[in-house]
């Protein structure tokens, strides 16, 4: 028996480390490949912005042989005719992204607080109820927004897409915050209370503090949903002034002269906030997520 | 808490002395019921002013059977709901299923992997209007269009005009949408096999069981709640996603890419009839209740279990 053993072992072995081999080059090719397909489209945004002409002429290399910051810099200094309000609409942007995010937060971690914590009705009413929200896919919901708004005399105004977002971000902002709320134990609450402790305070003082994580994690969501929109943005404001930058890039993309390096260059700019608001917030995310989601 | 309270419930009120309170009937009273109440106001304002009532309103515009009719002798709309259904149905289901096997792939604890993660979801984060004119851009700008000239370069293909056919534009379509919003169900199945306990695997290991048989008989089962559900929210979701066809092919040629959510906004931008855009819009219900249906049952059974 211990024959066998011996005699068994070295060949075992061999397999062994061929099949390591054969794991470690595959997983190679896998990272290889999501690279490519990950990176392929940001790599188009910079090549696209980088190259003076505004056409990209690529003929195998791997970066623009004349590379320029031409683009940038007329971002700017304003420059150019099609860009020169290009400060203002990210300041629009800017407002619209972060009172979507504060409002979502606010909104929903009060919902989300007397339905989980203080158990005003069964999680599921409310699950229920917001869930309606996606029962009408929110393209079809725009035509009619307009009249709405209309008469809520909100027309042409950023609060009309705020309100629109809010409303689309907050179901799923709930659906993450209640089942994260489970995990927090009942009896602290109790405790409070015993001590004297008011509703508001059991709100401003234990929900908000402990379920940080998963607050950061759906405001980042609510940011990244108000970022990614453009249509409640194109529909509901028609003024100059009020223009965004996702509108910007779309009168771009309708304009067959336009520029592309100066647009490109708008939508690498565009995409920053998120990316680095995100990453900072990583970890919160990776948990506020999975806090929703694997409850299940 | 409402865990047990749905356990009692399933098992019937017989045997448990607590009274099933009906489901509008508080425990709560005088001012912590007020207060409750108060804090689920803001957000009941914002559902009734630009939910039920735009809802309601667009259910009014769309109600006139005659509206259906037209969608019908409408070639493009007969067009628009074949690609509707195989943009959800393909991009939804090989993004899952992508993302599924890519969350193992990351579940692994190793630092590039780690570093790998963090490129990879890069395309979540960016914003869908830059991203999804990057590839416009990227097909498009032939003969400069990046894939044509890496193809050409790479195997000495002749540029392609992937515009030119409605079923290659629509690929793309999908092949964007999934870039854009795989990453997300990745990072929630991979959060579902963190929170799988690592001494499952271990026993499975112990009773002599491959890699493939522990995806198939812990991971599979484990995770089907969570994939049902993710993949429930995905199609809702993408049913009513417009971004993809407005900015990749943005319906060319001649609205024969168009999904039914972009052939809406033709219809009431461009032809002047918004009654026709809203029921262009509400004919994906019949699709789209069956979701919702099926994932409210979904989420309220996973409350049972809690």
């Amino acid at each position: 028996m211990s024959g066998a053993l011996v005699s068994a072992r070295p060949r075992r072995r061999g397999h062994d480390r061929l099949r390591r081999a054969l794991v470690a080059a595959g997983s190679a090719a896998l990272a290889a490949i999501i690279l490519i397909w990950s990176l392929i489209p940001v790599y188009n945004m910079f090549l696209v912005a980088l190259d003076p002409s505004g056409h990209n002429e690529f003929s195998w290399e791997i970066w623009p042989s004349h590379p320029t910051t031409a683009a940038f810099t007329t971002l700017w200094t304003g420059d150019e005719e099609d860009v020169r309000d290009i400060w203002p609409q990210f300041g629009n942007s800017i407002l619209i992204g972060a009172m979507v995010t504060v409002l979502t937060v606010l909104v929903g971690s009060c919902a989300s607080f007397a339905i989980g914590r203080m158990r005003l009705a069964r999680d599921h009413t409310l699950t229920s109820v917001a869930l309606l929200t996606y029962a009408i896919p929110a393209s079809t919901l725009i035509i009619p927004f307009l009249r709405v708004m209309h008469v809520y005399g909100l027309m042409d105004s950023p609060w009309a897409v705020i309100a629109a977002e809010v409303t689309f971000a907050t179901p799923y902002a709930i659906l993450v915050l209640l089942y994260y709320a489970k995990l927090i134990p009942a009896e602290l609450d109790d405790a409070a209370r015993i001590d004297g402790a008011s509703v508001v305070q059991l709100y401003l003082r234990i929900y908000v503090p402990l379920m940080a994580p998963a607050l950061a994690a759906v405001g980042t969501y609510a940011l990244l949903f108000a970022w990614n929109d453009y249509f409640y943005q194109y529909m509901l404001l028609a003024s100059e002034r009020h223009t965004t930058v996702a509108m910007a890039l779309e009168q771009f993309f309708d304009d067959d002269d336009a520029p592309w390096n100066y647009m490109m260059a708008i939508a690498i700019l565009y995409s920053l906030p998120p990316i680095a608001i995100f990453f900072a917030l990583r970890r919160f995310m990776a948990k506020g997520l999975a806090g929703g989601a694997v409850k299940g | 808490m409402s865990g047990t309270v749905g356990v009692v419930a399933a098992r019937g009120p017989v045997a448990f002395g607590r009274p099933q309170l009906p489901a509008w009937r508080s425990h709560l009273h005088g001012s912590d019921l007020a207060w409750s109440i108060a804090f689920v106001v803001p957000y009941a304002a914002f559902f009734v002013a630009f939910l039920v009532y735009p809802m309601i309103y667009g259910l009014w515009m769309g109600s006139d059977p005659a509206l259906y009719a037209e969608l019908l002798r409408d070639p493009r709309y007969v067009r628009a709901a074949l690609n509707t259904v195989a943009l959800v149905g393909l991009a939804v289901n090989v993004q899952m299923v992508l993302a599924l096997l890519l969350s193992g792939f990351f579940a692994r604890r190793r630092r590039w992997i780690k570093a790998l993660l963090v490129i990879y979801i890069l395309p979540w984060t960016l914003p869908a209007v830059p991203a999804y004119l990057s590839f416009h851009w990227m097909l498009v700008a032939n003969p400069q269009g990046l894939l044509d000239n890496l193809l050409s370069a790479l195997f000495g293909i002749e540029p392609v005009f992937w515009f030119s056919h409605g079923w290659s534009a629509l690929a793309w379509d999908i092949v964007a949408s999934i870039w854009k919003w795989m990453p997300l169900w990745t990072l929630i199945f991979l959060g579902g096999r963190m929170a799988i306990p690592q001494d499952v695997y271990d026993a499975a290991k112990v009773d002599g069981a491959s890699p493939y048989r522990c995806f198939v008989h812990v991971t599979l089962p484990l995770l089907a709640n969570l994939y049902l559900v993710s993949t429930l929210i995905a199609t809702i979701w993408t049913l009513g996603d417009y971004a993809p066809v407005l900015f990749v092919s943005a319906g060319t040629p001649a609205f024969t890419s168009d999904v039914v959510s972009t052939l809406g906004f033709h219809y009431a931008l461009d032809y002047a009839n918004p009654p026709l855009g809203v029921a262009a819009g509400l004919s994906v219900l019949p699709l789209l209740i069956p979701a919702v249906v099926l994932l409210m049952r979904r989420l309220k059974a996973m409350e049972v279990q809690l």
